[in-house]
């Protein structure tokens, strides 16, 4: 049978998509910049047929991409060309509520929202993607996805304790558990963060946690992002973690102000958001040493949130930061590198000197306690080889963030978009070995292939010639 | 049995090339506080021992990460990061001469108290240089907190037993050292009372260091450790939830031989120790358990991991016993740490897998270590 009729059998012919114009819906993830067909779309409707759709693509040996809510940002959702998609977005179960034990069980598709929304009021599940709204649960275990809590709080990976997988030939395994340390290999580790490269979640246990007593916000303003990243060096080396620091520049100000009126100084070099959150007695006594630490380094202003009302609007200006640049630049590149904190002033001059060069402009904005650093390259596509050049610009800012001791990507992954970047971050030994898991978890190659590796590798017979060990002939360790 | 002391990450790569060239067996070798745990095997061919690999390669104080050979023992890194105000949140017990390295903790994915705010060694690895059986240098990770580039092969790594590659440098991010530290303690002979009473600190919206439990004799403790501005204040709400579960109560603020205990016991010189993975509404079973058997019980309350301490008994009986705790908690994973070699024979020390799990476990080792030449034997599914 043709692979398409077999989905349908499989699925129901109404969840098979196939017609050109509805197929590109699917045909780019939030990046727009690259867009591919797939032969067809199954919107499955259970675990199970994710596992007969797996298991026909195998048979066939046709590659396939699942796809969450196609927020990425890196073209980590992307179709292969002619490839089939396995659309999760209709499972949208919360499994179990284990509130006694602090775990919540869900389908992939759900939304990161609704995970926190399940186990609320009392307790939330912190990775807070700025997309959360939208972003489903499989997409970020795919991504490792962060946000601004996770500084404090911890990535995705640090909140997953157990997934039921479909491996690429069918096999359905379960890593990790509702426990956290069992025993044997951490595969639970590796695949949070392998961009769908290793199979596809079907079922995921979550660790949350309880919702902090208070939560006191404030935003300082500077002349310079300098004297806001020196504030942050300072508020960690005095052994404060506050739940979020946010940085903004000017730019991202002035675009911001405009979406969002939430009253931040158009003048102001620098807005430095923190929030502190845990019991009101820490709190309380943490809240004055900020407010001084930033006076100290020459805040030209604080603006301390009284209520929730005013609390959301200085994160309104933050979280808006994205789609406010739409006002100021006809088109935008989002970049994710990550530094060393320390490193904050010199990189963000390079920036400053390729700003120049290329002549485009950029808004700086970060997760400024993880040195995750999201410049937006502005640019116009109405004018040839804008877009080029923003691209190329963009790659010599993650390029930079490299040299200076980070990485590629914090939070975004490297999808299709950075892999060329990879050999910069990584030798040849590494790559070969990142193939190693990849090989043993996708012998066939044909879970979301062209994706992260920087050129197309085989996996081929294991190498190394058949040699007994001595072991083997005693029958005390078994080959396999 | 061959010894390399490799002084360089080129030495050690060099030492496990020419094994693999010879097909000989390796494992490397920190202070040997824990070279007895997994699966009982024959000594391996090569042993490379890491002792002269145990610099800092880098400390980046302001920016909270280190970078740490593999034969470097814990206790000196701390001691460095102290000096800053800052450490590296995992506090394993140390062994002998506080000997545990680097490269043993990470390789077994050892933990302590404070595993319940911090998590545990995966969860403060960044980055990894390892040395796969064919002299590979590979990295995985990077020197920053957050960074998604490439596959996470350093938590991978974390736990496997020496059976992937030779953990050569780790770098870990570190946590400020706090200045100020109490303890609530609430006590009962009611393993019912105590699960209630670690819940309710685990759900309130105290944040706590550490959660543990203690329980050894019929009688037990909830330990609620709580750090920085407002230690005391945390620790006194602490106590009252505590007392509102009907443990009797009381606070300490020069709690350090406490947590010492509960580190130490984790580790034991005679009888077996069982280390239960669970959660927290399993505590009162487990203690039960335990109790049943004249057991002492410690471990992380809010995290759910027990360490159980069968008392010393003929080999036989000893057998017997981890055999009726694993019948009894069936839902429980279950691994034997500490125990004569002559029990951990007559054992799988790692409890049953999933059949699909170990086929996975097997492909990821074939793929890294095709010769199987790398600490054959010790780990679960006999890999
Ligand atoms: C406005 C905006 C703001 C954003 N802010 C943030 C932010 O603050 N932090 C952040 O980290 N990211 C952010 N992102 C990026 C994006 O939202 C995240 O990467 C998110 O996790 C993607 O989820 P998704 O469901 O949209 O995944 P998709 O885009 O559908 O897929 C992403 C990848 O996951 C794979 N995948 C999806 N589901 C599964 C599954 N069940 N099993 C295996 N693989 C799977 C796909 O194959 C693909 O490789 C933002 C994006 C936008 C558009």
């Amino acid at each position: 049978m043709d692979l398409v009729d077999e989905l349908k059998t499989i699925c129901s012919p109404e969840r098979v998509v196939t017609r050109r114009h509805a197929l590109q819906t699917y045909e780019s993830d939030g990046l727009l910049q690259y867009r591919a067909l797939p032969r067809a779309v199954a919107l499955v409707d259970s675990a199970e047929e994710v596992r007969r759709v797996v298991r026909a693509c195998y048979e066939a040996g046709v590659p396939w991409v699942a796809r969450g809510s196609g927020t990425g940002l890196s073209g980590g959702a992307l179709p292969v060309e002619e490839g089939i998609v396995i659309a999760l977005s209709r499972l949208r179960k919360i499994l179990e509520v284990d509130l006694d034990n602090q775990r919540i069980v869900v389908e992939p598709g759900v939304t990161n929202v609704d995970v926190s929304a399940a186990v609320g009021p009392g307790h939330f599940y912190p990775p807070d993607p700025s997309s959360q709204i939208v972003c489903s649960i499989g997409g970020n275990i795919a991504e490792n996805s962060g946000g601004a809590h996770c500084f404090k709080y911890g990535f995705t990976t640090n909140y997953v304790t157990g997934l039921e997988v479909v491996l690429s030939d069918g096999d359905v395994v379960t890593l990790g558990g509702k426990e956290v340390d069992r025993p044997g290999y951490d595969l639970l580790g590796a695949f949070v963060g392998s961009e769908g490269t290793l199979g596809v979640a079907t079922k995921i246990t979550l660790r949350v946690v309880p919702v902090p007593e208070a939560t006191r916000t404030l935003v300082a303003y500077y002349q310079t992002t300098d004297a806001a990243g020196q504030t942050v060096s300072d508020i960690v080396s005095e052994g404060i973690v506050p739940g979020a620091i946010e940085m903004m520049d000017n730019l991202t100000i002035r675009a911001t102000d405009e979406a969002t009126h939430a009253g931040y100084p158009l003048d102001a070099g620098a807005a430095l958001i923190v929030e502190l959150d845990g019991p009101e007695s820490e709190c309380a006594a943490l809240f004055e040493q900020v407010e001084a630490i930033c006076m100290r380094n020459g805040a030209t202003g604080i603006r301390v949130a009284k209520d929730e009302a005013e609390r959301a609007l200085i994160w309104k200006a933050r979280k808006a930061a994205f789609a406010a640049m739409g006002r100021i630049s006809r088109n935008y590149y989002v970049q994710d590198g990550v530094i060393p904190r320390t490193k904050l002033p010199e990189v963000l001059r390079r920036i400053d000197d390729l700003s120049r060069e290329y002549g485009m402009k950029v808004a700086n904005v970060f997760h400024a306690g993880d040195g995750n650093l999201h410049p937006l390259v502005c640019y116009d596509d109405a004018q040839p080889g804008q877009a080029e050049k923003a691209e190329e610009f963009a790659g010599l800012i993650v390029q930079a963030c490299v040299d200076a001791g980070g990485s590629l990507t914090g939070e975004h992954g490297i999808g299709v978009d950075k892999k060329r970047y990879m050999p910069d971050m990584f030798s040849e030994a590494d790559l070969a070995t990142f193939q190693r898991l990849r090989c043993a978890f996708d012998a066939a190659q044909l879970a979301n292939p062209g994706k992260v590796m920087p050129t197309p590798r085989l996996c081929g017979e294991v190498p190394g010639p058949y040699r007994q060990h001595p072991l083997e002939r005693a029958g005390v360790a078994e080959r396999f | 049995m061959s010894g390399h002391r490799p002084a360089t990450l080129e030495e050690a790569s060099e030492a496990l090339r020419s094994a693999s060239v010879e097909g000989a067996s390796v494992r490397a070798f920190g202070a040997g506080t824990k070279i007895d745990w997994g699966r009982v095997a024959p000594d391996p061919d090569v042993e490379i021992r890491t002792d002269r690999l145990n610099r800092v390669v880098e400390y980046n104080h302001a920016d909270m990460t280190a970078v740490l050979e593999a034969g470097l023992r814990l206790a000196a890194a701390q001691e460095m990061f102290a000096e800053r105000g800052q450490m590296l949140a995992l506090d394993p017990p140390l062994g002998d001469g506080l000997g545990a390295t680097i490269g043993g903790i990470f390789s077994t994915a050892d933990s302590g108290p404070l595993r319940h705010r911090y998590g545990a060694a995966r969860d403060l690895v960044v980055g990894m240089t390892v040395v796969l059986a064919d002299g590979t240098i590979a990295r995985a990770g990077g020197k920053v907190i957050k960074n998604v580039a490439g596959y996470d092969l350093a938590k991978l790594f974390t736990g496997s037993f020496g059976t992937l590659g030779v953990i050569a440098e780790v770098v870990v991010r570190l946590h400020p050292l706090p200045a100020t530290r109490v303890t609530a303690r609430g006590s009962s002979d009611d393993p019912t009372a105590l699960e209630r009473g670690a819940m309710a600190v685990s759900h309130a919206t105290l944040q706590a260091e550490s959660l543990d439990v203690a329980w050894q004799d019929g009688r037990g403790s909830i330990l609620a450790r709580f750090a920085g501005a407002a230690a005391d204040v945390q620790a006194q709400a602490a106590a009252r939830l505590l007392a509102e579960t009907a443990l009797e109560t009381s606070v300490a603020e020069d709690d350090e031989s406490l947590w010492a205990d509960q580190r130490d016991g984790q580790r034991s010189a005679d009888g077996a120790t069982l280390r239960l993975s669970g959660l927290q509404r399993d505590l009162a079973r487990v203690l039960s358990a335990a109790d049943r058997r004249r057991a002492r019980v410690l471990g992380r309350a809010g995290a759910g991991a027990f360490w159980m301490k069968l008392p010393d008994a003929p080999e036989e009986e000893l057998v017997q016993a981890v055999d009726d705790v694993r019948a009894e908690l069936r839902d429980l994973p279950c691994v034997v740490r500490d125990a004569p070699r002559a029990v951990r024979e007559k054992i799988d020390v790692w409890g049953e897998q999933p059949e699909a799990l170990v086929r996975l476990s097997r492909k990821v080792k074939q793929h890294f270590d095709p010769d199987g030449l790398l600490n054959p034997g010790v780990f679960v599914g006999g890999i």
